[in-house]
């Protein structure tokens, strides 16, 4: 299945609704897009994984590297990840302590 | 015991194609392993596969096939993926600040041993001349019939 990404605006914030899987092969794709994303201005971003299949290492690899690239514009970057499958893998890297996992994209924009 | 071997170009692009063949042989041939666990695995295969594939671009043996051999037995299911580039240590990889250390951010890469190690019930990385052997093993529930 291939990627597919998804940008809309909520409340002064970029929204990326990625659906599809996201591994060594796609992960290039969603990375292409978030740096474009920051790189036109838009830094605070939401990632929105509701609609993911599939997520390994290289995936996580791409968030930690937006989070970054966001937070180096003066932005930030939150997730939107309610699926416990997908979930599990920020939890066991630990990097949920980091970037909370967040219920939904209005939850997200509000900062809760 | 059931045997399915699947051989694929070390290509990203064949990594989706080993997570459907996984998932259809375990599906079929193991019943009872909870969806959770059958992700688990396929998510630990996947990583495995990405290391071998990446192991045969810095070995620039791109023509070379990697081996993913599922063995189903009553009480597990061991996936071994067999690569033909030069080898690791996995042992030497740097271990990854904690959790709530901001340091952890400035690993990008790396996270994948650490997913498969906590994924899979068993993992073993065993290294040869001519490449490195990956097996992962999940455990069966006891089936009640």
């Amino acid at each position: 299945m291939q990627l597919r990404t998804e940008v809309s605006e909520v409340g002064g914030w970029t929204v990326v609704t990625v659906h599809g899987e996201v591994d060594v092969a796609t992960a290039p794709e969603l990375r292409e897009v978030l740096v474009r994303l920051v790189g036109e201005g838009s830094a605070h971003l939401v990632l929105d994984l509701d609609q993911v299949d599939f997520l390994d290492s290289t995936g996580l690899g791409t968030v930690i590297s937006a989070l970054k690239r966001a937070r180096t514009h003066g932005g930030d970057l939150r997730i939107v990840c309610t699926q416990p499958r997908i979930a599990r893998l920020f939890q066991i890297t630990g990097l949920d302590k980091a970037l909370p996992l967040l219920p939904d994209v209005d939850a997200a924009v509000a900062g809760a | 015991m059931a045997v399915v071997e699947l051989e694929i170009p070390a290509r990203p692009a064949y990594l989706s194609l080993v997570r459907l063949v996984v998932d259809a042989a375990i599906g079929s041939l193991a019943p009872g392993m909870s969806p959770a666990r059958l992700d688990d695995l396929k998510i630990a295969v996947s990583e495995a596969c990405s290391n071998a594939i990446e192991a045969h671009e810095a070995a620039t043996v791109l023509e070379d096939p990697v081996v993913v051999r599922c063995v189903i037995e009553e009480d597990q299911v061991t996936v071994q993926v067999v690569d033909q580039g030069r080898g690791f240590d996995p042992d030497r990889l740097e271990a990854l600040p904690a959790a709530t250390d901001p340091r952890r951010l400035r690993h990008e890469s790396g996270l994948g041993i650490p997913l498969m190690r906590t994924l899979a019930d068993e993992v073993a990385f065993t290294p040869a001349d001519n490449g490195t052997t990956v097996t992962l093993v999940v455990y069966r529930p006891a089936t009640t019939s």
